[in-house]
């Protein structure tokens, strides 16, 4: 079976800094997939060449079979990639029912069934009773879930989650990761950006370590946090309990 | 909740059906010219309001310039008429698919223009399509073109003993734009431009196409101006650029919906019933002296509404309906 | 001419990009100025050369005033903020214009006899009205020393800094609104120096600001909103295109051809020339 993405020896250049170079990742159907690295290893900047925010420098992206590396983000989330933002932005004048609405247009034209889909979102992600809340009055942890149901609305074959875990209380934090286990119960592959490897490692099948723009070491969390390589990286970096 | 929705559709329906009965009867009872004008002036901007907000309110896209859309219909119209014999009907229509087709070709550029460039670049091309028209000289010029009197008729549009046929195309008009906003802001266009005024990047990472919802919104807001721009030509039966093009149309048009509410449905209908009487009553009552005394008032009066209520007359409505929310609010967080 | 434009859009770009304000009514503050300049000299026959100073003062506190009393608020709007910002100054020029007509009358007034008025120099063969040179060497002199101001003076770093992040500024002990109020003052205070100036050749009466804002605007936008020498350098852009367009259009056709430079530009460069964000 071919994989539901791939990257292929992506580059990406700002100027004279190299922010991703010769990078190729694939992340198989079903997967939950960490994406994890230091500060400024290119994390962001991969995940936002996935996304389509702009294209690389050099390489391709494939997605479900196909080269989407030219297409807009508005064209990949319509073949089925759904992302979050690291830092959220919500429709704020917008209620939360109407957020997710907006996402929910996407394969549902007719709007009494967009608003169905949106409820069905709203109950999956625990936000059901704060569906006429305006976006601008909810909690930070709120915000985040708010994210996932929007791109959750648009019944995406692969969501991107841009560190929805960071920052959280540890109860907050429980309460995503649960999420993010049942999203991928309903079939949903993940690929997901975190820093902090203590919360993402528990909950990955696989494992990417970004390190100064290269794919540094890949494979089961397990063996990704007891290699030297990956200790090194982190080294220094006060978050790097988890090694 | 979806209850609560619906209802609140239905009711706004409702209410607008009962407004509109209310005003289609109001000639009963107003029998004075004067006042008729003011009512036929105050339906009018409402409509154009209404249309301008679909673009600036709904989407986002604040646009200063709209008085080009509404100088595009007047004399699409009226060159037909003059020139080729055309009936204004069909002059009217001509307009506004010549204003919206303007708006997108304009889109084009202009929708990567972000804030004040863009307003700018609004304000700035309704300039020019002003100074162009003033040395149109097929056009009129800045002399502009008097329409023909050819006598009362429905067929051409055009009623001089009587203002009621202004004053029930105005009220039509004004219903038009109010029952499209109604419909849209329903619809996965209205869903779409709410969010690509609040985010256009998370827009856009949730399938909407961007760029084509505010050419979509351009589009329909400049042909229902166009089409106001159009009436108000036969309403006056003498246009020039200045009167048809001038910036204050494009005040005009934006401040109903800025007193109001911006971006909600009542907002241009309720700014227009207040500012456009007051306009024409200091103007006439206090302005007689030419000494700028209703200037003052006007411009008092503005500066303490968008101070005193940043987000519209209606807010004050929806003061209730906040309180509410806070409660459930309250309920939500304590679960 | 162009150096004026400049001027009065180094005032504009003061408040507009420093502060990040709309301010609909500077072509208000331009006539008002003017308004000064002519009634010092008709009742004091202070010519308006000298009187100039005076009228930046005095248009100094009054743009101070005006932020402190209605501006303020206008910023504290959490939502809408730009409209409200628009609308509030837009009210504001309304009422300027309303008291201008209400107290000088619509009349249109003239500096008849002065200095510089009418008078042309010769200058290596080319004649040049004296009134419009000494307004560019007084535009030259203004900019250079408002440059020096914001990037030299602590003060100006103030207004930098207070732009940026008005809660640090806060905690570091600078008083946002009276940076503000300053910044606003000498906003106004640019346009007095161009007012008194332009009162020696243009007529002067309740509606002449309006003529003047979009022009203003233009430049601004120009040069890059927040760059002050963008809109100095606008400033100029402006005069020249005003000037060539003269030649090769009919004189009702002239902005046309600023206007037009504006879209070119923006189109390119959606961020005006010199545009830093």
């Amino acid at each position: 079976m071919t994989a539901l993405l791939e990257t292929r020896g992506v580059w990406q250049r700002f100027g004279g800094l190299v922010a991703n170079s010769d990078v190729s990742i694939s992340v198989g159907r079903g997967e939950i997939v960490g994406l994890i690295g230091p500060n400024g290893a290119g994390k962001s900047t991969l995940f936002n060449l996935i996304a389509g925010v702009l294209p690389p420098t050099q390489g391709s992206i494939w997605f479900d079979g196909e080269d989407v590396t030219n297409l807009p983000a508005a064209e990949r989330c319509q073949r089925g990639v759904g992302r979050t933002f690291q830092v959220v932005k919500s429709f704020e004048t917008m209620t939360v029912i109407d957020n997710v609405i907006v996402g929910a247009l996407v394969r549902n034209t007719v709007m009494r069934e967009a608003r169905g889909k949106a409820h069905e979102v709203l109950e999956f992600t625990g936000l059901a009773a704060r569906a006429d809340v305006l976006a601008s009055d909810l909690v930070p942890a709120e915000k985040r879930r708010l994210e996932v149901a929007r791109a959750l609305a648009t019944e995406p074959k692969l969501l991107l989650l841009d560190e929805v875990l960071t920052g959280l209380t540890p109860t907050e934090a429980q309460t995503g990761v649960a999420l993010v286990r049942k999203v991928r119960d309903a079939g949903i592959t993940v690929l997901m950006v975190e820093h902090v490897m203590e919360i993402v490692m528990p909950l990955v099948d696989r494992a990417i370590v970004l390190d100064l723009g290269k794919v540094l070491v890949e494979g089961k969390p397990a063996d990704v946090v007891r290699d030297p390589k990956v200790i090194k990286a982190y080294l220094g970096d006060r978050h790097a309990v988890g090694a | 909740m979806d209850k609560n929705f619906a209802a609140r559709r239905r009711r706004d329906l409702i209410v607008a059906g009962a407004l509109a009965t209310l005003a289609a009867l109001a000639p009963l009872f107003v029998k004075d010219v004067y006042v008729q004008n003011i009512l036929i002036l105050t339906l009018m901007y409402a409509a154009l309001s209404q249309s301008w907000n679909i673009l600036s309110g709904y989407c986002g896209q604040i646009s200063l310039g709209h008085a080009l859309y509404f100088g595009i219909g007047a004399y699409t119209t009226e060159l037909l008429f003059t020139k080729f014999g055309v009936l204004p009907w069909f002059g009217m229509l001509a307009g506004g698919g010549i204003a919206a087709l303007i708006a997108m070709g304009l889109g084009y550029p202009f929708f990567r223009l972000r804030g004040h460039y863009f307003v700018i670049a609004t304000i700035v091309i309704a300039e020019i399509g002003l100074l162009l028209f003033q040395n149109w000289e097929w056009a009129g010029a800045a002399m502009g073109i008097t329409i023909p009197v050819r006598g009362d008729s429905w067929l051409k549009f055009q009623f001089l003993r009587s203002k009621l046929p202004y004053f029930y195309f105005a009220l039509g008009l004004c219903c038009l734009a109010w029952f499209v906003t109604w419909w849209l802001e329903d619809s996965k266009w209205g869903f779409w431009w709410r969010a690509v005024k609040d985010n256009p990047e998370a827009a856009e990472s949730l399938g909407v196409v961007v760029f084509n919802s505010k050419m979509g919104a351009a589009a329909v807001s400049a042909f229902l101006v166009a089409v106001g721009g159009a009436f108000y030509a036969q309403f006056l039966a003498y246009i020039d650029p200045e009167s048809v093009m001038g910036f204050q149309f494009s005040l005009l048009m934006a401040l109903p919906a800025v007193l109001g509410g911006i971006g909600t449905l009542w907002g241009p209908v309720l700014g227009a019933a207040i500012l456009i009487p007051m306009t024409e009553l200091t103007r006439s009552y206090i302005g007689g002296s030419g000494r700028g005394v209703d200037l003052i008032v006007y411009g008092a009066l503005i500066v303490a509404i968008s101070l005193a209520l940043p987000q519209g007359l209606v807010s004050l409505f929806s003061r209730a309906k906040a309180k509410n929310q806070v409660k459930n609010q309250v309920k939500g967080a304590t679960r | 001419m162009g150096l004026l434009y400049g001027l009065i859009a180094v005032g504009l770009a003061l408040i507009f990009g420093l502060m990040d304000v709309t301010n609909f009514a500077h072509g208000e503050f331009l006539m008002i100025a003017m308004y000064l300049s002519f009634f010092l000299f008709a009742f004091f026959a202070i010519d308006p050369l000298l009187s100039a100073p005076l009228v930046a003062a005095a248009m100094f506190v009054f743009g101070a005033v005006v932020y402190l009393l209605i501006v303020r608020f206008a910023m504290r709007a959490k939502t809408n903020a730009g409209m409200v910002q628009i609308f509030t100054t837009f009210g504001l020029a309304i009422v300027m214009r309303g008291l201008a007509q209400f107290f000088f009358t619509p009349d249109y007034r003239s500096i008849p006899q002065s200095w510089l008025g009418g008078k042309t120099i010769s200058f290596a063969g080319i004649f040049l009205p004296e009134p419009q040179l000494v307004g560019a060497l007084v535009s030259i002199a203004a900019f250079a020393g408002l440059y020096f101001f914001i990037h030299r003076t602590d003060f100006g770093r103030a207004l930098e800094a207070t732009r940026e992040d008005p809660g640090a500024v806060a905690l570091v002990g600078i008083d946002k609104n009276r940076v503000f109020a300053f910044g606003w003052g000498l906003g106004a205070g640019l346009v007095g120096l161009a007012g008194a100036i332009m009162a020696v050749f243009f007529y002067i009466y309740p509606d002449v600001g309006a003529s003047f804002a979009l022009i203003a605007y233009v430049t601004v936008a120009l040069g890059g909103f927040g760059s002050v020498f963008g809109a100095f350098a606008g400033g100029i852009i402006v005069g020249l295109v005003e000037a060539v367009t003269a030649l090769m259009l009919p004189p009702s056709l002239k902005s046309v051809g600023i206007y037009a430079v504006y879209l070119l530009v923006v189109f390119i460069r959606p961020r005006g020339l010199f545009g830093s964000m």
